[in-house]
């Protein structure tokens, strides 16, 4: 394997998606296939795996001590990125995305690739509908928002019933893990789990796949590497949407 | 190349199914990616290592992948006794917990937690990055044997893990073999760092941490050789393993058995690659070859 230093980047735009959502433009493509992420290195905080919303950024929720220190950052500042890593979305035919709150940003790539056909769309409330824009403009859009500010009142895992999941060759899924197992749950239940592509988040300190610490269960599937996406056959009876595990290694639900 | 014959073998006390173990702290967070490992064709697993109490680690970056090797300051990431959950569905296979502590009674409570639920104990005196713990206790032989005397107290096999940043890794060893151990296990990654030079600071978020993989190969040869001269237990060798013949090769400096870690990067099932190149029905035993280097 080649060296994978991280790449100097220097952040040349940012910009407000939402209220608690930016996307932090770089100067630098990385080539990667839709759905793949890179650690991100926050000089003197941590590093972070984070999902790449095009070539050049990625789009990030302040959730954490290195999301923090990111949205304190300026246009000019300097960042490292290694990657990109794991497997991405791989694709053929029609395909319908679901996708929820920051868990957008991984699909966006099939939106802007011309991959996408169908998609749908969940926030808490009408002002953190992520990219709703630009996904208008390459897709058929549906909208869900939990309190009703737009689309329909409701969870996202509820517009699935408006629309025929014959029709699509896979169904491409980001989101909370919470929405994600409820999706799956529905895709169980019409016979066609193995149709869906389920992008997870797990802990993570090396992304390549060695140190273990994004290990699943039963298999032993490395998220960095074996995934982060998986299909939903796969994770039928896994740990998916019960619990993972934090830095130490304990598990949490989810 | 010389091949050997198939089988299990048992090394320092501890039944293995053939002489490829995974090396510790990879891919030996959680029960179910031990047992993909041993599914894959590894003849035993070394767990990551597990302290006295829950630990996160280091803050990132923790790993970075340069020419030749890893240089890793994961700092000992690790979920204390509730890791015992985690062996529940790997009874009666070959695992080897590896274990630290700062004190030789911190190896005895974390040995105690795990005497009797796994196949045997590797203790981590080794580590080159985490303060108080690993190397830290590791270069001072009379530290290695009151440490190797604790966690020995209760009678399961246990190996020590030496570190290779010592002037002389052949004291360290007879310092182990003094205090109980079964087998040295030989070695722990070279103390290592990388700059940034468009950032100008340290990469890793520990600043320094260890070199495994291709790049230290040699020097494992080198410390396998000296403590099979020093030592009168079997020695395992480990340290940028990653075909065949280099199995073979730290058997003739006096491996008993050896651990494949960094390999793992380029090939998940790097332990059926190599274990069909090494194994064979003509092949020799393992004890024609292993120190036929010293003569």
């Amino acid at each position: 394997m080649h060296e994978q230093m991280p790449a100097p980047v220097a952040i040349t735009e940012i910009v407000e998606e939402t209220p608690s959502i930016r996307t932090f433009v770089f100067d630098r493509e990385i080539a990667a296939r839709p759905g793949q992420f890179v650690m991100v290195w926050v000089p003197g905080v941590d590093e972070v795996p984070m999902a790449l919303s095009s070539p050049s950024s990625i789009t990030v929720q302040k959730v954490g001590d290195a999301t923090a220190a990111l949205f304190a950052m300026h246009e000019g500042d300097l960042i490292g990125v290694r990657g990109p890593y794991g497997n991405g979305f791989t694709v053929s035919g029609r395909t319908l995305a679901i996708g929820g709150g920051v868990g957008v940003s991984p699909l966006l790539p099939l939106v802007t690739t011309g991959q996408a056909d169908t998609f749908l769309l969940g926030a808490r409330t009408a002002s953190e509908l992520l990219f709703a824009d630009r996904i208008r403009e390459a897709a058929t859009l549906m909208v869900a928002t939990d309190d009703g500010t737009a689309g329909h009142h409701g969870f996202v895992t509820q517009l699935i019933s408006r629309v025929d999941l014959a029709d699509f060759a896979q169904i491409c899924v980001c989101g909370p893990e919470v929405m994600m197992a409820a999706v799956l749950a529905i895709l169980d239940r019409e016979g066609c789990a193995e149709r869906g592509r389920f992008s997870l988040h797990r802990y993570m300190k090396c992304g390549v796949g060695v140190c273990g610490s994004c290990c699943t269960d039963p298999h032993g599937l490395r998220v960095c590497r074996d995934g982060p996406v998986f299909s939903g056959d796969i994770l039928l009876g896994s740990e998916f949407g019960r619990y993972a595990r934090d830095a130490t290694g304990s598990r949490h639900r989810v | 190349m010389v091949t050997l014959y198939p089988g299990p073998v048992e090394v320092g006390g501890i039944r293995l199914r053939n002489h490829l173990l995974l090396a510790a702290g990879i891919l030996g967070t959680t029960g179910a990616s031990l047992a993909r490992i041993l599914a894959s064709g590894a003849g035993g697993v070394v767990t990551k290592s597990i302290g006295p109490s829950p630990k996160e680690g280091h803050p990132g970056p923790c790993l970075i992948v340069v020419d030749g090797g890893i240089i890793n300051a994961m700092g000992l990431p690790n979920p204390s006794a509730a890791f015992t959950e985690e062996l529940a569905a790997l009874q009666g296979e070959p695992v080897v917990v590896s274990i630290f502590g700062g004190t030789p009674e911190e190896f005895r409570t974390v040995a105690g937690w795990f005497a009797g639920r796994a196949s045997g104990l590797e203790l981590n005196l080794s580590c080159p990055h985490a303060e108080g713990y690993g190397a830290a206790i590791g270069s001072d032989p009379a530290l290695v044997e009151e440490c190797t005397r604790a966690a020995a107290s209760y009678g399961v096999p246990t190996w020590v893990k030496l570190t290779p940043n010592v002037a002389n890794i052949g004291e360290i060893g007879a310092a182990a073999e003094r205090g109980g151990a079964t087998a040295v296990v030989a070695v722990n990654t070279v103390k290592a760092m990388r700059i940034s030079t468009a950032l100008r600071r340290p990469v890793l978020g520990n600043r320094f941490g260890g070199l495994s993989g291709k790049a230290i190969f040699p020097v494992a040869v080198r410390c396998v050789y000296d403590l099979y001269e020093a030592c009168s237990i079997p020695v395992i060798g480990c340290g940028g393993i990653s075909t065949a013949d280099n199995v073979v090769e730290l058997m003739m400096a006096g491996a008993s058995a050896v651990e494949i870690g960094s390999a793992v990067i380029d090939d998940i099932d790097v332990f059926s690659a190599i274990a069909k190149d090494l194994y064979g029905p003509d092949g020799v035993d393992a004890q024609e070859i292993v120190g036929c280097a010293h003569a």
